[in-house]
């Protein structure tokens, strides 16, 4: 009589797993390992440590970045909007954790270690990512511009010699291209939409065009990895001719949102100095974590 | 006779989902949203239907351009047959001279 109860179990794990494969087609969603979704990529392989500094940059700027597209959900503009900006979300954290888990295997860290458990001047990623929402408008001005140097950049870290960072860049491209599209069509919209819907879009692209610089600026970290991480300034053409044709289909110019006075961002992200925006999103990010540490659902 | 999505006062027009499965396949109605117009549309179907494979071809269309039979009509469209067997092939029986029917 004892195995009956232990049978019942099995078979109803064994139902279950049939359910889950029947749902989800021949992706088991428990079991999906970074090393499965991650084509060519080694599942030991370990950074050296400039890699892992290189791959904690890209890794944070997708962890904010999504941290602070998640805030939509439930508060966009239509149902519609709340998925399409929380899809973004989720394939940026996707990233985050391919990255960050090989950044960590540097240190013996894991992603949610690194997500987690480091402080403010620990993070690495550039101004553009922290900066707040502000309107729907804000919102696709940032994504404009940190899609069409996502593309830039995975496209060219897919030809990494790094063999981890090479499938990342592959396998992220195809998510930053959709990302970039979403971008690109709302951009058209709010710019030829209403004369509020110009008007906020032009707000918009002046609060954060100056941030921009930071995301091609080439530092010592660049030198050292020659071949393995793409330099930013090389990026800078790729950037430019994508960024002139939207604006120019947007029948928007310069001349309409860069403003002298404003300048260019400090741009200390990538040395762990931040603006006031990071701590508070931190804070809110980090705090289940810190208060219940090691829980798991 | 009003036809779905056809409702005064909504912000976004509403459109339907239809999702090819595979090659060779139909395209199946999988659900409606609304969009601002067809290209955001088509991509707002992408987002909320074939996230996870789902399929090889989406389709949308605005749920105005569609007309619909009417519900309260279910009866004149869909249940005259009743009582006519006759319409059914099984009907009729085989001829016995003709094995290969």
């Amino acid at each position: 009589m004892n195995a009956q109860p232990q049978r019942d179990a099995a078979a109803i794990a064994a139902e279950h797993q049939a359910d889950t494969e029947a749902v989800h087609g021949d992706v088991s969603v428990d079991e999906t390992t970074l090393s499965a979704e991650l084509a060519g990529a080694d599942a030991s392989a370990t950074a050296s440590a400039d890699v892992a500094e290189y791959a904690m940059r890209l890794g944070d700027d997708a962890l904010i970045l999504s941290q602070r597209l998640g805030w939509w959900i439930s508060r966009a503009p239509e149902l519609e909007e709340d998925m399409a900006l929380g899809n973004i979300a989720l394939d940026l954290l996707g990233h985050a954790r391919s990255l960050l888990h090989y950044a960590g295997s540097a240190s013996g860290r894991s992603e949610d270690d690194l997500a987690y458990w480091r402080d403010e001047p620990e993070f690495r990623c550039a101004w553009l990512f922290e900066q707040p929402n502000g309107d729907f408008a804000h919102t696709i001005a940032r994504g404009l511009i940190a899609s069409i140097w996502m593309q830039e950049l995975y496209t060219a870290l897919s030809q990494s010699t790094d063999a981890s960072l090479a499938a990342i860049g592959a396998k992220s491209v195809k998510e930053v291209a959709y990302h970039r599209d979403h971008a690109v069509q709302w951009t058209l919209r709010l710019a030829g939409g209403t004369d509020e819907s110009r008007r906020r879009l032009l707000v918009a692209l002046t609060d954060l065009w100056p941030y921009t610089d930071e995301l091609f600026r080439d530092d010592e970290l660049h030198e050292r990895l020659e071949g393995v991480a793409p330099r930013p300034s090389g990026l800078r053409a790729g950037f430019d001719e994508i960024w002139s044709a939207v604006l120019a289909e947007a029948e928007i110019t310069e001349a309409d949102f860069t403003n002298s006075k404003i300048g260019q961002s400090s741009g200390g992200g990538r040395h762990g100095n931040h603006s006031t925006h990071l701590g508070p999103l931190l804070a809110e990010m980090q705090v289940l974590a810190r208060a219940h540490p090691g829980a798991s659902w | 006779m009003s036809t779905p999505g056809d409702v005064a006062g909504e912000g976004w027009p509403l459109y339907e989902v239809f999702v090819r499965a595979n090659r060779g396949l139909s395209h199946v109605h999988v659900g409606s949203l609304h969009a601002p117009d067809d290209d955001m549309a088509l991509r707002n179907a992408r987002d909320l239907y074939t996230r996870r494979n789902e399929g090889v071809s989406v389709w949308v269309a605005r749920s105005t351009a569609i007309t619909t039979s009417d519900p309260d009509m279910k009866g004149a469209f869909f249940e005259s047959p009743a009582g006519k067997n006759y319409r059914h092939a099984k009907y009729y029986e085989k001829s016995a001279e003709v094995p290969h029917l």
